[in-house]
C-alpha cells in the first residue's frame, strides 16, 4: 500500500527520528487510507514531549505500520468517517484535552482529569464525587425501559456499567461504561524504577499476567538489544499458553453454569486449578507472576518438572475432552449457544474485534501467526475461525484452542529445555527511541509500546488490552437479543476491566 | 388431632427434602454437596438476623414474605398427606387452594414492584406471565378429574386409595397428567429448565430476583413458603406415581416419604442433566403440559361418557 507511514516489524526498536513525522492532515489522511483498506489499529495515542503534544499510531495490514505528528488542540474526528477510531480519540480527548470535534460519541473513558492541565473536554469537575453528567443513549415509547446494572453488583467479578434499553424482553441497545478501575498504570510506570517495573505491569490484568510480562520484557529487550535463549523462549510460551488454557477452561465451565448446566461448570472449576497449578509448579505463582522478565525467565523448567508437567498435562486431556464433549453434545446447552448474540463478520470487522471473539466471526487473526514472536514461528498455529458469530462460535473457539494449547505444550515438553535463569536486572533504555510489541493473550491482540526521551528515560508506556477493542462487540452481540441471555454473552467474551481500565 | 400433626411434620419436613435435590445435583456435578440439613442451618441463621427495609418501601413490602408463607401453609392444610385426611376440606376446595397459592404470588409479586427496582419489575413481568399458563394446565387437569370422580376437592382425589381409583378410570391417559403436573411442579418452583434458583445473576433470575430486597425473617419466610409450596406439588405428583397404601397404616407414612423422595430425586436429575431454557422458550415448554393435559381430557371425555 502506498502510504507516508513506515513499515516496521513486531518487537523492532526504532529511533525516533526514523518515524515519519507528518503534518496532522497527512497523518488523518493516510491512517483514515490504511483503515479504510482494511487496516486496523493497534495504538492510536497521544504523548506529551517537552510539553508539546504529539500522537503516534500503530497500524497493522500484514504489517505493522507506524507514523506520528503533532497534535492539534482540535481537529476534525477521524471516527466520524472511520469508525474504528472512536475509543483511541475518547482516550486521548480524556488524557490530553484535545478536541475531537464532530465526534459521535464524545464520552469520557476513565474519569480522570487530562494531563495538561486543560479545560476538561467533557465539562466534568474531578473534584466531585459525581463528576459530571454522562449521558447515555436512550429510548423512548411506552413499552420502554431501561435497566441500569452497576458498576457495584452481585458475584466476584469487577465494576463496570451497563445500561440496557429495553423493549419488553428484548435489548435494543446495551451501553457500557467504565473506569471505575482506573489505577493510572501508564503514569505508575514512569515513576518506577527498572527493578519495580516488570511487577506493575504484571499488575495490569491479574488474568493476562504472563502476555503482559512477554510484551513488556520483549519491549525492552529489543530497546536494549539484549538477546534471550531458545530455552526462555519455549519457557514464555509455554507460560503463555497455560494461562490461555486455564482462562479458556474457566470460561467454559462459566458458560456452563450460566446456562444452569451444571456437571461441566464443576469439572472446569477443578481443571482450571489444575492448570494453574502448573504454573504453580514452574514459576511458584499460580498466574504466573514473576516468570518472565527482560533478558529470559526466572525459571528453568528442569527434566523433572518436565515430566511432571507432562504426566499432569497427559492426565488432563482426556478430561478435558470429555468435558468439552459432554458441553457440545448436550442439545439444550446448544440450544442456548446457538444464534445467541450474533455479530457479523463485517460489523466484526467494522469494530475491529480480536482474539477468540474476532476469529468467532471469521476474522482469523492471530498475532501468533502475523506477528510471531518468542519460539512461535517455529510452531504451526492453525488458523481458527468460525463465521456464526454466536455464542457457540465462541464457545467453541476456546474449546478448540485449549485442545491445540494441550498439544503445543506436549511437543514442546518432548525435548529438553535449557536456559540461564535471570533476575530482575537493572536496564537502561537507550535515548529517543520506540517499539512497539503485539503479542496474543488469550483474549487477544495485546499490544505495549515505549517511548523514551532525551535521557533514556520512559517518556510514555502505552498499553492496549485486547478488550479495549472487544467491549464494543459485547454491545453489539446484545443487540435484539434477550435481556436474560446477557450474561451468556458477557461469558463467552469474558473481557477485562482492569486492562481496559488501566 | 391426627391431622394436625402430620401437617406440623410436612411443615418441619419441607426443608429437607429440597436439599435432597441440592444433594443429587452435587452428586452429578461430582461434587460432596451441602449437608442435608442446610436448609434449616439457613433457615436459623435468617431468623436470626434482623431485616432491613428500604425506605422506599411500603406495607406491602413487609406484607409480602408473611402472605406468601401463610397462603403455602394454608394450601398445605387441604392437602391429604400420608393417606391420613387433611385439616380442612370442602367441594370446591381445590380452586380454593389455586387461588391461595396466586394470593400469595400476587403479593410476592406487589412486593417486589414495591422497590421500583428495575431488576424486581422484569422478575415480577416474568413471575406474572408464566403461572398463568400453568393455571390453564390446571384447570385442564381439574376438569378431568373432576369427569373422573365427580368431585372438587384435594382430598377426593388424594386421600387414602382414590388416586388408584383415578388410575383405573382413566388408564394410561394418566401418564400424560403426571408429566404435566411435573411440569408444573418445575414451573411453579422455579426450577431449571424454567428457571435457575443456584444462579447469582439477577438478569436471568425470575423468582429469585424478586426476592432481592428481603432479607432476615423476612427472606426466611420466603424460603419457607418456598419450600412449603414445592412440598406441596411433589406430594401430588406422588401421590399419582404410587397410588396405592398399605392396608396397614403404619407403614404408609414411610411410603410417602420414599415416594416423596422419588419425585425430588427426579426434579434434581432433569436440572443436572439439562441446561435451562431461553426465556422465550419457556412458554413452549410450559405450554406442553397444557397440551398434554387437554390431550388426557380429551380422551378421557370420549372414552368415559
Amino acid at each position: 500500500m502506498d502510504t507516508d507511514f513506515l513499515e516496521i516489524s513486531n518487537g523492532q526498536a526504532l529511533s525516533r527520528e526514523q518515524i515519519p513525522h507528518l503534518t496532522f492532515d497527512d497523518f488523518q489522511k493516510n491512517a483514515m487510507k490504511i483503515v479504510w483498506g482494511g487496516g486496523k489499529i493497534v495504538q492510536y495515542f497521544g504523548y506529551a514531549d517537552n510539553s508539546i503534544v504529539k500522537l503516534m499510531a500503530v497500524l497493522r495490514t500484514d504489517k505493522l505500520l507506524v507514523a506520528g505528528c503533532d497534535a492539534p488542540d482540535e481537529y476534525p474526528s477521524f471516527s466520524n468517517k472511520c469508525e474504528p477510531f472512536q475509543l483511541f480519540e475518547r482516550e486521548i480527548a480524556e488524557q490530553f484535552g484535545i478536541v475531537p470535534k464532530y465526534h459521535p460519541w464524545l464520552k469520557m473513558v476513565r474519569y480522570h482529569p487530562n494531563s495538561q492541565g486543560k479545560k476538561d473536554v467533557f465539562g466534568n469537575d474531578y473534584t466531585e464525587d459525581i463528576p459530571g453528567n454522562y449521558p447515555y443513549y436512550s429510548v423512548e415509547g411506552d413499552e420502554i425501559h431501561e435497566v441500569a446494572v452497576g458498576p457495584v453488583h452481585a458475584g466476584i467479578i469487577e465494576p463496570g456499567h451497563f445500561r440496557f434499553n429495553c423493549i419488553g424482553e428484548r435489548v435494543l441497545h446495551l451501553e457500557i461504561q467504565l473506569g471505575y478501575q482506573h489505577r493510572g498504570i501508564e503514569n505508575l510506570i514512569l515513576k518506577a524504577d527498572s527493578k519495580r517495573l516488570p511487577i506493575i505491569i504484571e499488575g495490569i490484568a491479574g488474568d493476562t499476567t504472563v502476555a503482559n510480562g512477554v510484551s513488556f520484557a520483549q519491549a525492552v529487550e529489543a530497546l536494549t538489544s539484549i538477546q534471550t535463549d531458545q530455552g526462555s523462549r519455549i519457557i514464555r510460551i509455554i507460560g503463555l499458553e497455560l494461562e490461555r488454557i486455564a482462562n479458556h477452561v474457566g470460561d467454559l465451565g462459566a458458560l456452563s453454569g450460566d446456562v444452569a448446566f451444571l456437571p461441566p461448570a464443576n469439572y472446569c472449576g477443578r481443571m482450571r486449578g489444575d492448570f494453574l497449578n502448573m504454573s504453580l509448579l514452574i514459576c511458584g505463582n499460580r498466574m504466573g507472576k514473576g516468570l518472565v522478565r527482560p533478558g529470559g525467565v526466572r525459571f528453568s523448567i528442569d527434566d523433572e518438572i518436565s515430566r511432571e508437567l507432562m504426566r499432569r498435562i497427559n492426565e488432563l486431556e482426556p478430561q478435558v475432552e470429555h468435558v468439552i464433549d459432554l458441553i457440545f453434545s448436550t442439545s439444550s446447552v446448544r440450544a442456548r449457544f446457538e444464534d445467541c448474540g450474533i455479530v457479523s463478520t463485517s460489523d466484526a470487522n467494522h469494530l475491529g474485534l480480536v482474539g477468540p471473539a474476532g476469529r468467532a466471526c471469521g476474522l482469523p487473526y492471530d498475532a501468533r501467526r502475523t506477528f510471531a514472536t518468542e519460539y512461535y514461528p517455529g510452531i504451526d498455529i492453525p488458523e481458527n475461525a468460525k463465521t456464526t458469530g454466536d455464542v457457540y462460535a465462541r464457545a467453541k473457539m476456546r474449546a478448540e484452542e485449549i485442545l491445540q494449547s494441550i498439544s503445543i505444550i506436549k511437543s514442546l515438553l518432548k525435548d529438553t529445555i535449557e536456559t540461564n535463569c535471570v533476575d530482575s536486572e537493572v536496564f537502561n533504555l537507550p535515548s529517543s527511541s520506540f517499539v512497539v510489541t503485539v503479542n496474543e493473550a488469550w483474549r487477544g491482540e495485546l499490544s505495549h509500546c515505549i517511548i523514551t526521551d532525551a535521557e533514556g528515560k520512559i517518556l510514555r508506556y502505552k498499553i492496549k488490552d485486547p478488550s479495549f477493542h472487544n467491549w464494543n462487540g459485547l454491545a453489539m452481540s446484545l443487540r435484539n437479543t434477550e435481556i436474560s441471555d446477557f450474561p451468556l454473552n458477557n461469558k463467552s467474551y469474558n473481557l477485562s476491566y482492569c486492562g481496559f481500565d488501566l | 388431632m391426627k391431622p394436625i400433626y402430620i401437617w406440623c411434620l410436612a411443615m418441619l419436613l419441607a426443608p429437607f427434602f429440597s436439599a435432597i435435590i441440592i444433594k443429587v445435583k452435587a452428586f452429578f456435578g461430582g461434587r460432596k454437596g451441602s449437608p442435608f440439613l442446610i436448609n434449616y442451618y439457613t433457615l436459623i441463621k435468617l431468623f436470626k438476623k434482623g431485616s432491613v427495609y428500604s425506605t422506599s418501601t411500603t406495607i406491602i413490602f413487609k406484607l409480602g414474605p408473611i402472605i406468601s408463607l401463610s397462603s403455602a401453609a394454608t394450601a398445605l392444610m387441604f392437602l391429604p398427606i400420608a393417606g391420613i385426611a387433611p385439616v380442612f376440606s370442602f367441594n370446591g376446595d381445590v380452586l380454593f387452594v389455586l387461588y391461595l397459592l396466586g394470593l400469595g404470588r400476587f403479593f410476592t409479586i406487589a412486593a417486589a414492584m414495591d422497590t421500583a427496582s428495575p431488576f424486581e419489575g422484569m422478575g415480577a413481568a416474568r413471575e406474572a406471565y408464566f403461572p398463568i399458563i400453568c393455571e390453564a394446565t390446571m384447570f385442564m387437569v381439574l376438569i378431568l378429574f373432576y369427569k373422573l370422580t365427580g368431585e372438587l376437592s384435594l382430598a377426593s382425589y388424594f386421600s387414602g386409595n382414590n388416586p388408584a381409583i383415578l388410575w383405573n378410570s382413566a388408564g394410561s391417559t394418566m401418564l400424560f397428567v403426571v408429566i404435566a403436573l411435573f411440569i408444573v411442579l418445575l414451573t411453579e418452583n422455579s426450577r431449571v429448565p424454567v428457571d435457575d434458583p443456584a444462579t447469582h445473576l439477577e438478569l436471568t433470575m425470575i423468582h429469585e430476583v424478586m426476592v432481592l430486597d428481603h432479607s432476615g425473617p423476612d427472606f426466611g419466610f420466603i424460603e419457607l413458603a418456598s419450600f412449603c409450596k414445592l412440598f406441596f406439588y411433589s406430594t401430588i405428583v406422588s401421590r399419582l406415581l404410587f397410588p396405592l397404601f398399605f392396608p396397614f397404616e403404619t407403614l404408609n407414612p414411610a411410603l410417602e416419604i420414599c415416594s416423596l423422595i422419588c419425585v425430588y430425586v427426579a426434579a434434581g436429575v432433569t436440572e443436572s442433566v439439562m441446561a435451562r431454557y431461553r426465556m422465550d422458550k419457556v412458554p413452549k415448554f410450559i405450554l406442553t403440559s397444557f397440551a398434554l393435559a387437554s390431550f388426557a381430557t380429551v380422551i378421557i371425555m370420549e372414552f368415559i361418557k
